[in-house]
């Protein structure tokens, strides 16, 4: 290329000043120096508000809470009295949880594509497993205290249910039970985050979370009753059977080797394989 | 500056970008044209890191992409306006960008004014933006963190005519000043107004490049003959490239004296030999994305 320079007619020519595209005045004066890196404190705060600031997200947010309050709330008027129990509030709370949670994570890697944000996401920050280290650390963080919330309204639950029956306050779920409850359903988030890499389309990990969750467990029911072999193997490799026990107390050393072979299968290798795939997917 | 090294991106047995080469300078607007589907979205992916090439480089300001330490400050970039959650204000995808490159909140308001959004439509949800007004929006996030390079894919598309006009200004101001900027565009006429280094591209390769000055007043031979089919491989085989225009007229790089020697040695008789002065861009526009849609059918 030559150094002869033409100016074109028309962009010299009298501005439409009424516009105010033409008025950007930005000043480019020699070499700068370049800027500083972006923290992680700052992808940190643009991640979680991203999970807030949309009208699914807000509502997805919220509606924890209110299933966990409209949740409670059936458990007190329906429940036979002998029933008002803290379990039978945190399951009542519990299950729309272990739905909305797995959702919350999904969303959080698939709406970079259904929505194509991560034209705008990944060109900010380049470093895309940066990115979804954030966002994994935050939908598991949202989990966390999702739960601890829920194990809060189901407490008040539980006192009010009680008092208004007339019947004993049973608190009958120990702290360590609460903890593997919690860290169940942080699985079944990771099993949604795992998925949400894996197809990066919000639909399809949707519904491949149900199928996992709700469909499979049949499946492998039937598998179990119907043959011999698989009855023996499959709580080694079924992680839906192994993380049963997480939910009814803590689990003995068998069945933790059980939800670590299961989850090397359905959760590690999976979670692997989507985010190699992400990073070097192309994004359009 | 931006720099792009033999460049090539192959989906499978298609090659989408073919070896391409060339330098987007500072202080000049850079036109990157070619027809729906030459390349150029891809080679700006490819640019901008969302795309990993097959072979190549491709730099800005020296780095690649991927190593800038803060994308946004350095290098602004709109491949696609409609690329945006439809459930976000104007105004959150701007605060979103401002809060990732570390900017100060006010500019968010400056820059919504300057691409000449209202307060009003920063409210709205994206679902509701026209295409102009989206286009708006992809031009303030590339812009707010005044960067010193400009990466616009047919930034042009869906805005009204007053708008291109400020949108060129916008542009050539911002180059004046020493930025370097980069857009595409399939419509000559946008290229010719704004640019004043072109780059030519069509089926994945580089069909031409240079000033406009250069490529306006692209020189070469006009060459015809009753078997046209014969002299093009005359004057291939004589290593020159040759384009076929629809009406059968070959058209060459090369002198005239050069041609005629090379078709008479060869005993193809000429019908007619000129000069191509005065052909306009618009001709080679259409004839190297003719000839290169023609090699692509081929291929």
């Amino acid at each position: 290329m030559s150094t002869t320079s033409t100016r074109p007619t028309g962009a010299t020519g009298a501005l439409e000043a009424s516009d105010p595209l033409a008025t950007i005045a930005e000043q480019h004066t020699g070499p700068r120096t370049p800027p500083a890196p972006i923290p992680l404190s700052r992808v940190v705060r643009v991640e979680l508000r991203k999970m807030f600031d949309t009208r699914s997200g807000f509502w997805l947010m919220t509606g924890i809470a209110i299933l966990a309050l409209a949740a409670t709330a059936a458990v007190i008027a329906f429940a036979p009295d002998a029933d008002l129990t803290y379990e039978s509030f945190a399951t009542a709370i519990g299950v729309p949880m272990a739905v909305i949670l797995p959702v919350v994570a999904i969303l959080a890697v698939t709406s970079e594509w259904s929505q194509r944000t991560g034209l705008t996401t990944f060109t900010l920050v380049p470093a895309r497993g940066r990115v979804l280290a954030v966002k994994a650390g935050l939908a598991v963080l949202i989990g966390v205290v999702s739960m601890f919330l829920a194990a809060a309204i189901g407490a008040v639950g539980n006192i009010v249910g009680s008092n208004i029956a007339g019947v004993d306050t049973v608190w009958n779920i120990a702290a360590s039970n609460l903890a593997t409850i919690v860290l169940a359903n942080v699985l079944g988030l990771l099993v949604g985050f795992m998925l949400g890499t894996l197809l990066r389309s919000s639909a399809a990990a949707i519904v491949g979370y149900f199928v996992y969750s709700f469909v499979l467990p049949s499946a492998t029911s039937a598998l179990a009753a119907a043959q011999d072999w698989y009855r023996d193997l499959g709580p080694w490799i079924d992680f839906n059977y192994a993380m049963a026990p997480l939910f009814d107390g803590v689990p003995t050393g068998e069945q933790w080797a059980q939800l670590a072979t299961s989850g090397t299968i359905w959760l590690l290798v999976p979670l692997a394989v989507g985010l190699r795939l992400i990073l070097r997917a192309e994004v359009k | 500056m931006i720099t792009v090294e033999s460049l090539t991106k192959r989906y499978g047995a298609f090659t989408a970008v073919d070896d391409i080469s060339f330098t987007a300078r500072p202080g000049r607007v850079t036109g990157f044209l070619g027809p729906n589907g030459a390349g150029k979205s891809t080679s700006m992916r490819i640019l901008v890191g969302l795309t990993p090439p097959t072979s190549g480089t491709a730099t800005v300001l020296g780095r690649r992409f991927a190593d800038l330490p803060n994308p946004g400050r350095e290098i602004g970039v709109l491949l696609d306006a409609s690329a945006q959650h439809a459930g976000r204000t104007g105004r959150e995808i701007l605060t979103l960008a401002a809060l990732t490159m570390g900017l100060p909140r006010r500019r968010v308001a400056e820059t919504l004014a300057h691409v000449g959004l209202t307060e009003a439509e920063a409210e709205r949800r994206v679902r509701h933006y026209s295409l102009g007004m989206r286009q708006r929006l992809g031009i303030a996030t590339a812009l707010i963190g005044d960067p010193e390079v400009l990466v616009l894919d047919e930034p042009a598309n869906g805005l009204d005519p007053a708008g291109i006009r400020a949108m060129r200004d916008l542009l050539r101001g911002y180059a004046d000043r020493g930025g370097t900027v980069l857009l595409s565009s399939h419509l000559l006429h946008e290229i010719e107004v704004i640019a004043d280094d072109i780059v030519v591209i069509g089926h994945g390769r580089i069909v031409a490049q240079g000033t406009k000055a250069e490529l306006l007043a692209a020189a070469g031979t006009v060459v015809r003959a009753a078997d046209p089919d014969r002299l093009a491989r005359a004057l291939e085989g004589a290593g020159l490239t040759v384009t076929a225009a629809v009406d059968g007229a070959l058209r060459t790089d090369a002198e005239l004296t050069q041609v005629g020697q090379l078709a008479h040695a060869a005993g193809v008789p000429l019908t007619e030999l000129r000069s191509a002065d005065g052909a306009g861009l618009e001709e080679m526009f259409l004839e190297l994305t003719a000839e290169t849609q023609r090699e692509g059918a081929a291929a």
